[in-house]
């Protein structure tokens, strides 16, 4: 029997060779360091930063100061100490990241296991739904929602970054399961008499886990730019509370003047953002048997 | 064909009809409602709220609300803005021009950029020009879009005065200028915008055009062209390219909400007065007809966007219409 190369075939790849490809792969060394240093800053915010994020340390003397000795990364308008409001704008970011990916994860696979194992009229629907609200721009549907409720707080925020980020997963999903469902092994699964919800558990999503991770880790990318850029608009987590976005908003009628209040967060959402997307870049192509092997030359060509 | 567009319009159809009931629904759900936020000032009395409020027939029953929010916004009666002190419709009416004039010049510049960029990378597939040229546009991938415009801001028309650094024609001489005067001073208000924008979607469609590119690479025709001794180079440019141009078009499509999502911060950062600053505005001014509809009236866009993107790759790949 021919084998189709058009289907995904990360289930032939071990997965311990799997996570050598990833590790040997230098874009995953960077994106771990990176994300390490964010989450670790997160964390320990309150011991690393020099100040509170939101106290006014001297609205006379220390209002918009560029840096210093003792503020590292100036203040801002409000003289408020930029590091220390970095330092816990990396919480938001990280919290609104993950909780809204892993919100949205697992109600898009849910959906699309669904749609894609049952097929028929459910499928059609659900498939058309999700088409039609794909094509909406995200932006806008939560730029209508903050202004209308006011600025938000953290887990409803979530909850919208959420709400508005399964669609893509779920026909993801949906494909590799119409893929796998047709697959040699599914249908033993089910001539033994195993039960759909148990087929669906213990073989289909196993299988979808791959493809799933990739767009998990894209998906917190596009969650932290997102925020950010409600931030920027004035419509992010409500302030005084630090946040990436917020930080820029608030040097942002100024820009040539007050610099710092630009360079700094916008390198942070920078390096985090490019670290969760070389990592999904790098997963991709760990999981991509088709992919080239890192180095390959133009004989690549010759030998295909 | 006409059995494909049918069915693509029908598709268009449903984005519309679902953007204008999840709007309906929003500003429904929103706390209070939209007089109140519009006249939310003091000396405004009460009675004066309750008059609006029947004006606009929000006293009605939500059914019938929401059949008169269809039927007006059909026909392009979108309310009144409290900002403008206008017609929502008329204030879109100047917006919408410059939006498409920005992204349209971007998308078409972008689309360029990227197939250059992609053919370069894949002639040598994982070599040192195609790992650079991946961690660049993975950079240019990762930025947010308000921040490199900022940049640019800071970079060209402050710390290098190159640039004008808002607006689309000088606000004091642009009337005393000869007609070239005039048409050089619009395109250098363009250089700004255009450039970032362009940058931001390059970067998508680079990275794309470079997979559909390598999809192709391990095609029979490809290696008998490699075997008839055809060149890397022009096995790429010529035998390649051809074959991996179609998905673009859809990309064209895909790539919209992307695009206005961009569209909106850089026309915020540069006072481009397009639909994303008159959003950006209203969302400052709580301005909640104009938001509400410049989020339908851009999403309407993108919808039609799409369409024509997806009729356009229909008409060059026949293969698409049997799908």
């Amino acid at each position: 029997m021919d084998v189709d190369l058009s289907e995904p075939l990360a289930v032939f790849i071990a997965p311990r060779r799997m996570l050598a490809r990833l590790l040997r792969d230098s874009r995953t060394r960077i994106a771990i360091v990176v994300l390490a240093i964010v989450a670790l800053s997160a964390v320990f915010a309150p011991l690393l930063a020099p100040y509170d994020p939101t106290a006014q340390l001297d609205i006379v003397r220390l209002q918009s100061q560029p840096p210093s000795l003792a503020h590292p990364l100036g203040t801002d308008p409000y003289s408020r100490d930029v590091l220390s409001r970095l330092l816990y704008g990396s919480r938001i970011s990280l919290a609104v990241g993950l909780g809204a990916v892993l919100l949205a994860m697992s109600f898009g696979i849910a959906v699309g296991a669904v749609a894609g194992f049952i097929g028929g009229a459910v499928d059609a629907v659900l498939m058309r739904f999700v088409d039609a609200a794909l094509s909406i721009p995200r932006l806008l549907v939560l730029i209508m929602v903050a202004s209308l409720w006011g600025s938000l707080g953290l887990v409803p925020l979530t909850l919208l970054m959420a709400g508005t980020g399964w669609f893509a997963v779920s026909r993801l999903v949906r494909a590799e399961t119409l893929a796998l469902r047709e697959r040699e092994f599914i249908v033993a699964a089910r001539a033994l008499g195993a039960s759909p919800l148990r087929i669906l558990v213990r073989h289909v999503l196993p299988n979808v886990a791959a493809p799933a991770l990739v767009a998990a880790t894209l998906g917190i990318a596009n969650v932290i730019l997102l925020e950010a850029g409600l931030s920027y608009l004035g419509i992010g987590v409500r302030p005084p509370t630090a946040s990436w976005g917020a930080i820029i908003q608030d040097g942002a009628e100024r820009v040539s003047d007050l610099w710092w209040l630009t360079l700094f967060p916008g390198l942070a959402i920078l390096v985090t953002v490019f670290a969760c997307n070389a990592l999904g870049d790098a997963l991709r192509d760990a999981f991509d048997p088709r992919q080239l092997p890192r180095g390959t030359d133009s004989n690549f060509l010759k030998e295909a | 064909m006409r059995r494909f567009v049918a069915g693509r319009l029908a598709q268009a159809a449903i984005v519309v009809f679902l953007v204008t009931t999840v709007t309906f629904i929003l500003v429904h759900l929103a706390p209070g409602d939209p007089i109140a936020m519009g006249l939310d000032r003091p000396g405004v009395s009460e009675a004066v709220r309750q008059h609006w409020r029947e004006d606009f027939g929000l006293d009605r029953p939500l059914v019938e609300q929401y059949l008169r929010w269809l039927s007006n916004a059909a026909r392009g009666d979108l309310g009144w803005s409290f900002s403008f002190h206008q017609p929502v419709r008329d204030v879109i009416v100047d917006a919408l021009p410059r939006t498409l004039l920005l992204v349209g010049l971007a998308m078409m510049l972008s689309f360029a950029l990227g197939i250059v960029v992609a053919v370069l990378q894949t002639e040598r597939p994982g070599g040192r020009r195609d790992r650079w040229f991946g961690r660049i546009l993975l950079l240019l991938y990762s930025v947010p879009d308000f921040w490199l415009a900022l940049v640019v801001l800071l970079m060209f028309a402050y710390r290098l005065p190159l640039f004008p650094t808002s607006g689309i024609v000088d606000p004091l001489m642009h009337d005393y200028m000869s007609f070239s005067g005039r048409l050089l001073d619009r395109l250098r208000h363009l250089v700004l915008p255009v450039s970032t924008l362009t940058l931001l979607a390059t970067a998508a469609i680079s990275r794309h055009q470079r997979s559909a590119l390598l999809e192709v690479m391990p095609s029979d025709w490809m290696r008998t062209a490699i075997a008839k001794g055809v060149s890397q180079r022009q096995a790429v440019r010529r035998h390649a390219l051809r074959n991996a141009l179609l998905p673009s078009i859809t990309l064209a499509g895909l790539y919209l909400p992307a695009l206005a999502a961009g569209a909106l911060f850089v026309e915020k950062v540069f006072s481009w007065p397009g639909m994303g600053l008159l959003a950006a505005d209203a969302i400052a001014a709580r301005d909640y007809m104009l938001i509400t509809a410049s989020v339908l009236v851009t999403s309407v866009a993108v919808a039609i966007g799409a369409l024509l993107a997806d009729v356009a790759a229909a008409v060059a790949d026949p293969r698409i219409r049997v799908r």
